[in-house]
């Protein structure tokens, strides 16, 4: 350690040391500390403000009052399940697929280009617009999702105005567009996977898929774990989505709330700020926890 | 022969997936087309029966999509110039250059990265308010120009390129910040080519963002034109479809020329990020 700082020291510590790469540092520090660790700090206070009044700045003391109130809120624990049922459908539906359609992907196969532009595209395309292309294809009368149902003699489904149907949808549009991402960590969590393991497997007259399970699989479950970890944290914040199949409503009748949406409504439409704020920490509490889980995973990957 | 009909079973799986990827993309392409009959119509029309203009006539005339693309254009470009400035000045000296702390001070921005991008916005929006900033291309375009993954995706790069090229350098009397724009930049271009394709293709798809900050009609992004043209034009799905097609196709075309590229990108920005 010691010898190492020594090599890497190109000058003696003097003023001038940091003089040089704070400079540098100088239009960097100077955004990320207006627009990021200016807002850290007062979320974290303001979220503790009693009776805060955003546009004066006053408050009339410190204290839980707020998680109190949102906890206490039958919208905010709406917006939990909510959030829930999307995360636990949308991630392992999501995964599942990808996997598979990843591993065919690795195959030997023709026409690459025409697959990976097919799979990837949506990775590219703004969530808000084609969120509004899906709500025309979930249209009552004439979007064609219907119509696919009614080729198999399934009566027609209000999917964006019946509050029991409206998560599914929202569900189905979440899993459509996670599969790029996804796929993309699959496939290049596959290809540091040996050739040999393959090999050796089909030269002992191994079926695909008993390689499957005793090699993939095996191999690949660090980055599954870390996929899944990944878009645990990414779904858990969904919002354009809602924003897009709903026209800018928390789904029919108010019932499709999620934290996202939440703190947007309490902040931008409400003005209840603190309650914002408060919410806005629960949501990084958990996001948090998530990301201290996948560095622990990913530590464990690194050193493979 | 089994192997034939794994074969063919693998290109039947690939394409039914691959066709439900494309399908609301070439939905949105062939309904933007259609006359308002030919949209009400049941079972539904799959091929277009004339490459009429209309529906984009009206997005760009009657909601001013034209003034949109500009704005996000001029947001995307300026955002994208501004984070690559500050990008590499920053990655360069958490790499290169050297003083006490660099790189326990790196490790604690690293933290950063998991703040979520809806927590901070609340306090920069009254940030934003109080410099009177509501409605302003500056608002749209710096707040968020200081990328921690970038900087990461970048210093990483930095460190891969040896030690003896910067020593030769500085020998032959180049300053650091010579040494940093004709050897640094150059060898660093794979690296830079990814980050501005995750930050041009972020910066043109934001949403929140711009929707908190633009409320003058002549400020709108794409992303928020669209959303207010849904307002307005409500069940005229042909025109909102013809407006969709005006957000989404840039990003479409961009990813027909740069697909190997924006992969790569993706890949790379996704385990962090």
């Amino acid at each position: 350690m010691l010898k190492k700082k020594r090599k890497d020291r190109d000058y003696p510590l003097t003023p001038r040391t940091f003089g040089e790469p704070l400079l540098y540092l100088l239009p960097f520090l100077l955004i990320i500390s207006i627009f990021m660790i200016y807002p850290i700090v007062t979320i974290f206070s303001s979220a503790f403000f009693e009776n805060y009044d955003y546009l004066k700045g006053t408050f009339t003391g410190y204290g839980l009052d707020n998680f109190r109130q949102i906890f206490a809120d039958p919208t905010f624990l709406a917006s939990l399940r909510n959030t829930f049922f999307y995360v636990v459908t949308v991630v392992p539906i999501s995964t599942a697929l990808s996997l598979l359609i990843a591993v065919l992907l690795n195959q030997k196969i023709h026409f690459q280009a025409f697959f990976q532009f097919a799979y990837f595209l949506p990775m590219v395309t703004a969530l808000i617009a084609v969120g509004v292309v899906w709500k025309w294809m979930y249209h009552y009368d004439y979007g064609i999702i219907n119509f696919f149902l009614s080729c198999f003699g399934v009566e027609p489904v209000h999917w964006l105005e019946d509050p029991n149907v409206a998560p599914i949808a929202l569900t189905i549009y979440g899993i459509w567009n996670k599969l790029p991402f996804t796929i993309i960590l699959f496939l290049s969590g596959l290809q540091t996977i040996d050739e040999q393991y393959y090999t050796a497997a089909r030269v002992d007259g191994a079926k695909s898929g008993l390689i499957f399970r005793r090699i993939t699989l095996p191999m690949l479950s660090p980055t599954i774990a870390l996929v899944m970890i990944i878009n645990v944290i990414n779904t858990s914040k969904v919002f354009n989505e809602v924003f897009a199949l709903f026209n800018g409503k928390p789904g029919p009748a108010y019932s499709l709330y999620t934290m996202v949406f939440y703190i947007y409504e309490n902040f931008y439409n409400r003005w209840n700020v603190s309650i914002a704020c408060a919410a806005a920490i629960v949501l990084f509490l958990i996001v948090f926890a998530l990301t201290l889980l996948q560095m622990g995973v990913q530590r464990r990957w690194d050193y493979r | 022969m089994k192997r034939k009909a794994s074969r063919v079973a693998i290109y039947a799986l690939l394409i039914i997936g691959a066709l439900t990827m494309l399908l609301p993309f070439y939905w949105m392409i062939i309904s933007a087309f259609k006359t308002p009959e030919q949209i009400a119509q049941m079972p539904p029309l799959w091929f277009p029966t004339s490459f009429r203009l209309d529906n984009f006539e009206y997005a760009m005339t009657y909601a001013a999509f034209g003034r949109y693309i500009f704005n996000s254009l001029l947001v995307t470009v300026c955002n994208m110039v501004c984070t690559m400035i500050i990008t590499i000045l920053a990655a360069f000296a958490f790499s290169r250059l050297s003083f006490p702390g660099r790189d326990v001070i790196f490790s604690i921005f690293l933290g950063f990265m998991m703040v979520p991008f809806e927590l901070v916005a609340i306090t920069n929006y009254g940030t934003i308010v109080q410099m009177g900033g509501l409605d302003s291309y500056a608002a749209l375009i710096f707040p968020y120009t200081a990328n921690v993954l970038y900087v990461y995706i970048l210093r990483n790069f930095f460190l891969g390129i040896p030690n003896s090229l910067y020593h030769a350098a500085r020998i032959d009397g180049a300053s650091n910040f010579k040494y940093l724009t004709r050897i640094m930049i150059p060898v660093a271009k794979p690296a830079l080519v990814t980050i501005a394709l995750l930050n041009g293709i972020d910066t043109w798809n934001s949403f929140l963002w711009p929707m908190l900050i633009v409320n003058d009609p002549n400020m709108r992004t794409v992303t928020i034109g669209l959303t207010s043209f849904v307002q307005d034009a409500g069940i005229r799905y042909e025109r909102l479809m013809a407006a969709a097609c005006i957000v989404v196709l840039p990003m479409i075309v961009l990813f027909l020329f740069a697909r190997k590229y924006i992969i790569t990108a993706m890949a790379r920005g996704g385990i962090k990020g």
